[in-house]
């Protein structure tokens, strides 16, 4: 065991866990994290790494650790956390992890979720210069929150120093006991801020039930991102020290000089008995002075040649050997370090510890663009002056984080003060000593090595980003923070430039891993998207309809039928059976989900005949037109049917996908362009119920649902509409049809729709009506040449290139996308044009997406010229044979020819023919 | 996530908006007149500077009105 008494201020002594790691079974306490009770444990080897598989163990204290990952796998498996920011609980279970983790086969029952906070200032990090910025923001009247991701608050007080005339820690609780009582300041602890992006918005992660273990709540949620706006922003996140590298500098049992003075304060561990301190900084000194006096034997090698006053004499104090001008080449052992290798000498250890001085935690900085200049009296990069009006807005590092190491000089930063000098023996930026680059490790989770950084510069990259990305150094969990500016020292000096001119990379979020069930929240499973229903859902539900989701609906796509032979119709079968049902007798469809917009005002007419590419205003009340949308490129947007409700109201129907897009592209238009038009739009689609009877039977059941009305071609032509009541419910009939068939649709509001499609259903009984659904519905209306906008065009399809040039008028002087209809390129004879495809094997159903070549019997070598490609494809049972619907070059013109269309290793004839293939007379459209 | 001044509703974050591309480009007044060159600079070609650009936005997912707003193109700052 290496617990030593009357250490461990973080660690309850009374409690004892017990733990299993990698198949052994532990005790540690309360308070500890895996890796302080692995070290009081005397492990030091927490794994083997990715590449080389060379032992590794803990180097550093907290989230900076770039080297002991493990997986857990009690209580929940999680792959790839570092043991250091593990908190230790009764029962856990992990396993040191070589590199890669795995992820769980078990679904994740936690609950995690989202919170969204405003506030005038947000302080990240609650170690003194932290404390002392929400304290003093709170004392002003600001609302506060202050976030730091340790356990507790205090950030990197040890306990020992003193402030203000009293014990560090006392200090802490009495001004967190403050903010506490102010209902203006919100206080989360064990809280990553990992984000951080414009206008004062960052997210932060809280970890909330994790250190409960198997007492977690199971009502509170696991994980919380908080979405936090505030006004301004104080980085108060600390510095982390940074190694020197040395050969061989990746044995278990060397870490970071500060890590070991940690444990040994929070967690009373003395984490080796000989020790060897390499540095060239300042800070080492006390580690090696608290160490020495904790029981070690401690020899402190110091590569500067002078020593800081104090230091030394605190060194002297507790017996620690300090040598100056002493460099560290190289480490003996093979699963722990054994010797520091010293010019000729080898120094016996069982831990060496290594200091280059510390990096300011500036991630939060970069995040938004801050600049990060290069301090060469600390060997890093600390915020610079804005460069410019967009980064650094209302955001102030302080303490550390912007370079202040002092305790003093923090707090002053954290209360908006200037810190005053101090005097300190300068650090000697030290990257790396002479050695074998092979072994000397930059990143040791990527096991990246000095060699691997000339390989780099070798192969002539000359910017730390690049060469970031061929050596991958920063690259994994810890995103190099303990590695990331050595690499571009040593880039540097391999370069021979100064490091000043090429920088650091940036840094991006996250700052630490966040798991996507975070960020996911409660957006998971049947709440990850709207689903959107209509009204009759719950009947297509019990009539045994399969669906389809288009956009956000949910739309019975067939609903298929027991076979005589047992069994369930497939999709084919039933569709057979619907299409043959529809046009041999009656059917009915939920149609509801079509958009319906209701455009109102004097000057409805005339702004439909600026969208339309007919003429709306002539429209008279009662009748229904067919039209066409197009952009300002000519190209078609939407189509659908128009009703004249009177002189100033239209309703306007547009496809399912096409409701929001058709809204906002009206709404844009009436606004940017025509703000004179007195115009209103409103979304009707979810007022409106719409079922389209379609048939040639569909009389007999409108006549029968609607007795007053006389529904004779005469009294009732195709394209008009008439409002009724069907037993006091306010009903709307429209003689549209989408098939060729004769047609009725019939609207209803919401609260009545589903008895009004009950009746129609029960009085077509004995017509045998048929529900029937989208896919019927797509192969009704191929087989008239009717096209779906987005499935038979892309957005470079005209009406001309439909077919549809009567839908176009000639008469107006303008309307979108008119103009366009006349540049060259559209009047191009080889522009893609939709015609009917009929393979030569009426069995043989072209796949949609096929491409369309040029008759042939064998394919010429490749490019093949490609002209076009199938749109629509389907077994049509009123033709008894397939057919499809494609865009082909010079379609139009093609009609009668042989085409031919690939499929796998196939090569399928085909015959073109004009896109209406079922009743192109109309003959079947009044019954 | 930037904030984006909605000139009704206030700052409000950017996913309420819809992008519209530069502002003060008018359709034309009598678009038979002109030659296929102008209309095709008019559908598809916009100066797209590096620098302050009036831009149309629209608050789609908040008030829907369409609004003109001055934006630097390559900080992403709003004139404020
Ligand atoms: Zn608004």
């Amino acid at each position: 065991m290496s617990r030593v008494d009357g250490y461990g201020t973080r660690i309850d002594r009374s409690r004892t866990l017990r733990f299993t790691f990698d198949g052994r079974e532990y005790t540690g306490h309360a308070g500890d994290t895996l890796a302080s009770a692995l070290l009081a444990n005397g492990v030091h080897r927490v794994s083997t790494s990715v590449d080389l598989g060379r032992p590794r163990g803990i180097v550093a204290a907290w989230s900076e650790d770039p080297s002991g990952l493990v997986q857990v796998e009690e209580p929940f498996p999680e792959p790839m956390l570092p043991a250091t920011t593990i908190e230790l609980t009764d029962g856990l279970v992990a396993r040191g992890l070589p590199g890669r983790g795995r992820l769980a086969e078990v679904p994740d029952t936690a609950r995690y979720d989202r919170k969204h906070t405003h506030c005038d200032v947000l302080v990240v990090g609650a170690g003194p210069a932290g404390l002392l910025a929400a304290r003093t923001a709170a004392r002003r009247g600001e609302r506060v929150v202050l976030v730091d991701d340790r356990p507790a608050a205090g950030g990197s007080l040890l306990g020992t120093e003193r402030i203000c005339g009293r014990a560090a820690l006392e200090f802490v609780a009495d001004t967190l006991v403050e903010l506490h009582a102010n209902p203006d300041v919100v206080h989360l602890q064990r809280t990553t801020a990992f984000g951080h992006y414009d206008d004062g918005f960052v997210l932060a992660l809280e970890r909330r039930t994790d250190h409960l273990g198997a007492d977690a709540p199971r009502n509170v949620s696991r994980q919380r991102v908080h979405r936090i706006r505030a006004a301004r922003v104080v980085v108060a996140t600390g510095a982390h020290e940074r190694p020197i590298v040395v050969e061989d500098n990746d044995r278990p049992g060397i870490m970071l000089a500060g890590a070991a003075r940690d444990l040994l304060h929070r967690h009373g561990v003395l984490a080796g008995r000989e020790i060897v301190v390499f540095t060239s900084d300042d800070a080492a000194y006390d580690a090696a002075a608290d160490l020495a006096k904790a029981g070690a034997r401690v020899t402190l090698l110091d590569a500067r040649d002078g020593v800081p006053a104090a230091g030394a004499r605190r060194c002297a104090e507790q017996g620690v050997t300090v040598r100056t001008g002493a460099v560290v080449t190289g480490t003996r052992g093979t699963e722990h370090v054994t010797h520091a290798v010293v010019g000729g000498e080898e120094l016996p250890c069982d831990l060496l510890l290594l200091s280059g001085g510390w990096n300011p935690v500036a991630h939060l900085v970069s995040h938004i663009r801050g600049t990060l200049a290069y301090d060469p009296a600390l060997g890093a990069f600390r915020p610079g002056e804005p460069a410019d009006d967009t980064a650094g807005d209302g955001v102030t590092a302080v303490g550390a984080a912007n370079g202040t190491l002092d305790l003093a000089g923090c707090l002053a930063e954290g209360a908006g003060e200037r810190a005053q000098p101090v005097e300190r023996t300068p650090t000697k930026v030290l990257w790396r000593t002479d050695g074998d680059p092979t072994r000397q490790f930059v990143d040791l989770q990527r096991d990246a090595t000095v060699a691997d950084i000339a390989r780099a510069v070798g192969a002539g990259m000359r910017s730390v980003e690049h060469v970031k990305r061929y050596t991958t150094i920063g690259t994994a969990h810890d995103q190099g923070k303990t590695s990331g500016v050595i690499a571009s020292g040593i880039t540097a000096e391999l370069l021979g430039v100064p490091i000043e001119s090429l920088g650091t990379t940036t840094f991006r979020p996250p700052y630490t891993p966040v798991a996507f069930a975070a960020l996911a929240g409660r957006e998971r499973g049947r709440l990850f998207d709207p689903a959107r229903t209509t009204v009759l859902h719950p009947w297509h539900e019990d009539a045994g309809a399969v669906f389809e989701d288009v956009g956000q609906w949910k739309r019975p796509r067939y609903y298929p039928r027991p076979r005589e032979t047992g069994g369930i119709e497939d999709m084919d079968a039933a569709v057979l059976r619907e299409c043959a049902a529809v046009r041999g007798g009656v059917g009915i469809l939920d149609g509801s989900t079509l958009g319906k917009i209701d455009v109102q005002g004097p000057d409805a007419g005339a702004f439909l005949d600026m969208i339309y590419t007919n003429v709306m205003s002539g429209l008279k009340p009662g009748k229904v037109r067919y039209g066409v949308m197009c952009g300002l490129d000519g190209m078609v947007i939407d189509d659908g049917t128009v009703l004249r409700i009177d002189p100033e109201r239209f309703c306007v129907y547009t496809t399912t996908g096409g409701a929001a897009p058709i809204l906002d592209h009206m709404e844009e238009w009436l606004q940017t362009e025509w703000p004179h038009l007195r115009v209103h739009l409103t979304s009707v689609t979810e007022q409106w119920a719409t079922f389209p009877v379609v048939g040639p039977r569909s009389r007999d059941v409108i006549g029968a649902f609607a007795p007053d009305v006389d529904v004779s071609v005469e009294a009732f032509p195709f394209m008009s509409w008439l409002d009724t009541h069907v037993d006091g419910i306010p009903v709307r009939l429209a003689r549209i049809s989408f098939s060729g068939e004769l047609a009725w649709e019939v609207s209803v509001d919401g609260w009545h729709a589903r008895a009004v499609w009950e009746r129609l259903v029960a009085l077509g009984g004995q017509y045998g009506i048929t529900p029937y659904g989208t896919e019927t519905m797509h192969v009704l209306r191929a087989e008239k040449g009717y096209p779906i906008i987005g499935q038979d065009t892309d957005g470079t399809v005209t009406p001309q290139d439909l077919g549809m040039a009567w839908a176009v008028s000639r008469k107006k002087p303008d309307f979108l996308g008119k103009r366009s209809f006349s540049r060259s390129s559209n009047l191009d004879p080889l522009r893609k044009q939709l015609v009917g495809l009929l393979p030569l094997d009426p069995d043989l159903k072209l796949p949609e997406g096929a491409q369309v070549v040029e008759l042939t019997d064998a394919l010429p070598p490749p490019p093949v010229p490609m002209l076009g490609h199938v749109t629509s494809s389907y077994r049509s049972a009123a033709l008894g044979r397939t057919f499809a619907l494609a865009l082909v070059k010079g379609g139009h013109a093609r009609i009668g020819e042989r085409l031919t269309v690939p499929v796998g290793g196939a090569l399928v004839p085909v015959e073109v023919t004009g896109s209406v293939l079922v009743d192109p007379e109309g003959t079947r459209r009044d019954g | 996530m930037q904030l984006i001044d909605c000139p009704w509703c206030g700052p409000r974050e950017e996913v309420e908006f819809h992008y519209g591309g530069e502002a003060g480009v008018a359709y034309p007044a009598d678009p038979a007149a002109l030659s296929d060159e102008e209309w095709a600079r008019f559908v598809f070609h916009r100066a797209n500077p590096k620098g302050p650009l009036a831009e149309r936005w629209s608050h789609s997912a908040g008030c829907r009105r369409w609004f003109t707003a001055v934006r630097d193109t390559a900080t992403h700052r709003f004139r404020r």
